[in-house]
């Protein structure tokens, strides 16, 4: 829209006005099943937007569509201002790093071999890292908290460690948004709260987050906004106390689950209802 | 443009007080990247040499060098060697020791590349199938009616090429079948139409013919066969393989994460795959139209040099290519003397080695694989 910079050079000089991730409408189809039907979600620069919802509402797929790797049956979804279509793969990996649920890696592979792969959509075909490169790779290890476990091999790792190498492999790509996938999974309370600091330190440095995360109360803890997703529809969107209702909460989770306001302040928790009596 | 980019390094260096003194970095960088591969190489040379000493005609090994030097053009040399020495090192061990480290090299290198590809580190020529696919391709060559001799090389290494392809893309349909590459379906499958392409090239064998009596020479592998003209028509296809893959060795690093992972980070899954497994193909097809089919090469020495000097494709690659070929050499003149004057199949050496590799790997690395 503005002509300001070719489109190459504006990986990161992205103007703040325009959203870093947009989709309008969304419909994705797979295997004959509707799994996103007219989804639109913003990310902007700075900002942490929760994707909620039960199992199968189409969470993973969006993020998924959102990169490219699921065709759409209809709809748009722009990255730094550009179409999917138009964005070479290479270009959008500089825009959008991406951490999925279950990352693979060969169990000998150093930390630091793999904070190296991120820089990857910045080198040409034949190119080394060069000591730039090596230089960004080491301190997107440190802002993971990685600096220690760099020569560590990838087997030796416990699941908090793993998650945020993966995280530091992501920083390296230097991408202005970032994809997370429940980066929470499988963590125990004391690492999915590292985890999410570490996520709301990136936001608060400027890098929009788009974030699935099964857990509302920690969604409502660490979003700025939620997106709550049902059967491949947006059933509510906006603030975390305006997304997470007593009435939604009971409708799409079922009655074992109950919403209750903190006692000091108000804000909304999400408890099991064997617990309310 | 490289020095361009030595430039732009320097640049970084200077303004980058991390990377400390630069151009000693960068010399000790260079040393350490270096120092297998100058290893390798000296191996292969000194593994050369002495192949060209062994044989019915024990000559030592300065008069092989003197021969050497004297058969290159424009340098005189006294060799101080009867002339059927020189016909016996210039003619009939030289371009048996190049054809054995050629097609070494291309078996090791194409083994890494499949192996890298896959993710799964039993994958390679043999195993894979791809060998047998190229003998039956081979076969199928020499007994119809389009040959064009050319030193009995002609079409073989195109339709060894077609055999190949053919093959390697079957296996990774089959084991793409239910969506995901099934590391063990992939295996499954390539023994399996291994067993099925061996079996029609018998057949080929057996009911051609006096015509088809060179395909006898692709079911055991070997290099009694070897010419300087084989070696000039198989290079450039073994250039092409070789530099295909070469130019993807940084994106293989990335492949070895999962596939998702690797298009995040801005790689074409697709298109790199069918590049890789191409050229790979081609350096096995055009190893088997030079020496017929030679199992577990392509396994056991990217394995080795994998556990000794790490994953990283840019350095594991040319690895290969030189450890691949002081291996095949030191193999085929082990097997050319040890029961001289009768020789062994080469193929029959590497399996009676690999075999039992095979099934070490197999008990050992049973985690990863699957």
């Amino acid at each position: 829209m503005a002509a300001t910079a070719p489109a190459a050079a504006s990986t990161r000089a992205a103007p703040a006005a325009s959203p870093l991730l947009e989709a309008h409408a969304v419909e994705v189809e797979l295997g004959g099943n509707t799994i996103l039907d007219g989804v639109g979600i913003e990310v902007r620069a700075g900002e942490i937007v929760g994707l909620v919802g039960p199992n199968g509402a189409g969470k993973s797929t969006l993020l998924r569509a959102a990169t490219g790797l699921v065709p759409l049956r209809g709809g748009e979804i722009r990255v730094g201002g550009d179409g999917l279509d138009g964005l070479a793969r290479r270009e959008l990996a500089r825009r959008v790093a991406v951490v999925q649920q279950l990352p693979e890696a060969p169990a000998t592979l150093r930390v630091r071999q793999l904070a190296l792969l991120g820089r990857h959509p910045h080198l040409r075909l034949l190119a080394r890292e060069s000591s730039r490169d090596l230089a960004i790779a080491e301190s997107a290890l440190r802002q993971a908290g990685c600096g220690e476990l760099a020569g560590r091999e990838l087997g030796t790792l416990s699941g908090g460690e793993r998650r945020r190498a993966f995280i530091a492999r992501a920083l390296a790509q230097q991408a202005p948004l970032l994809l997370l996938d429940e980066p929470t999974a499988n963590l125990d309370a004391g690492a999915q709260h590292e985890v999410l600091e570490l996520v709301a330190d990136l936001a608060r440095s400027g890098t929009g987050v788009l974030l699935v995360v099964h857990d509302l109360t920690l969604a409502i803890a660490y979003c700025d906004r939620l997106a709550l997703l049902d059967r491949g529809r947006v059933a509510a969107a906006g603030a975390p106390a305006d997304v997470i209702t007593p009435e939604l909460v009971g409708r799409l989770y079922g009655n074992s689950v109950t919403v209750m306001a903190h006692p000091q302040t108000g804000v909304p928790l999400v408890l099991p209802s064997r617990l309310g009596g | 443009m490289s020095r361009e980019r030595v430039g732009a390094r320097a640049a970084e260096g200077a303004l980058n007080p991390i990377a400390g003194p630069a151009p000693l970095a960068r010399g000790v960088e260079l040393l350490r990247g270096c120092g297998p591969a100058s290893a390798a190489l000296a191996l292969l040379v000194a593994v050369a040499l002495l192949a060209l000493t062994q044989g019915a005609a024990a000559i030592p090994p300065q008069t092989v060098l003197r021969v050497l030097l004297d058969a290159l053009p424009l340098i005189e040399v006294d060799a101080h060697a009867p002339a059927t020495w020189e016909r016996i090192i210039v003619d009939i061990r030289l371009p048996r020791v190049i054809a054995a480290g050629l097609v070494g090299s291309a078996l090791a290198y194409s083994g890494a590349s499949y192996q890298g590809v896959f993710r799964n580190p039993l994958a390679g020529p043999f195993l894979l199938g791809v060998a047998s696919g190229a003998a039956l391709g081979a076969a199928i060559a020499i007994i119809s009616p389009l040959r064009v001799d050319a030193y009995g090389f002609g079409w073989v290494p195109v339709f060894a090429f077609a055999g190949a392809l053919v093959t390697v893309l079957l296996v990774y349909l089959l084991a793409t079948g239910s969506g995901r590459l099934d590391n063990v379906t992939l295996i499954l499958a390539g023994v399996a139409l291994s067993a099925v392409f061996g079996a029609a090239t018998a057949f080929i064998l057996l009911t051609g013919g006096e015509e088809a009596r060179p395909i006898f020479s692709f079911l055991f592998g070997g290099f009694n066969t070897a010419s300087w003209e084989r070696i000039a028509w198989a290079a450039p296809y073994l250039a092409v393989g070789a530099v295909f893959v070469a130019v993807y060795a940084r994106t293989l690093n990335v492949l070895q994460l999962d596939e998702e992972q690797a298009a995040h980070l801005g790689v074409d899954v697709t298109r790199t795959k069918l590049i890789v497994l191409g050229a790979a193909s081609l350096l096995a097809a055009t190893a088997v139209a030079i020496a017929g089919v030679i199992g577990f090469v392509g396994l056991l020495v990217p394995h080795a040099v994998r556990l000794v000097f790490g994953g990283d494709h840019r350095r594991l690659l040319p690895l290969c290519a030189l450890f691949g070929a002081s291996f095949l050499i030191a193999v085929d003149t082990f097997a050319r003397t040890v029961l001289a004057p009768q020789e062994l199949p080469v193929g029959v050496m590497t399996a009676l080695i690999g075999g039992p590799f095979f099934l070490w790997l197999l008990r050992t690395r049973r985690v990863e694989v699957n």
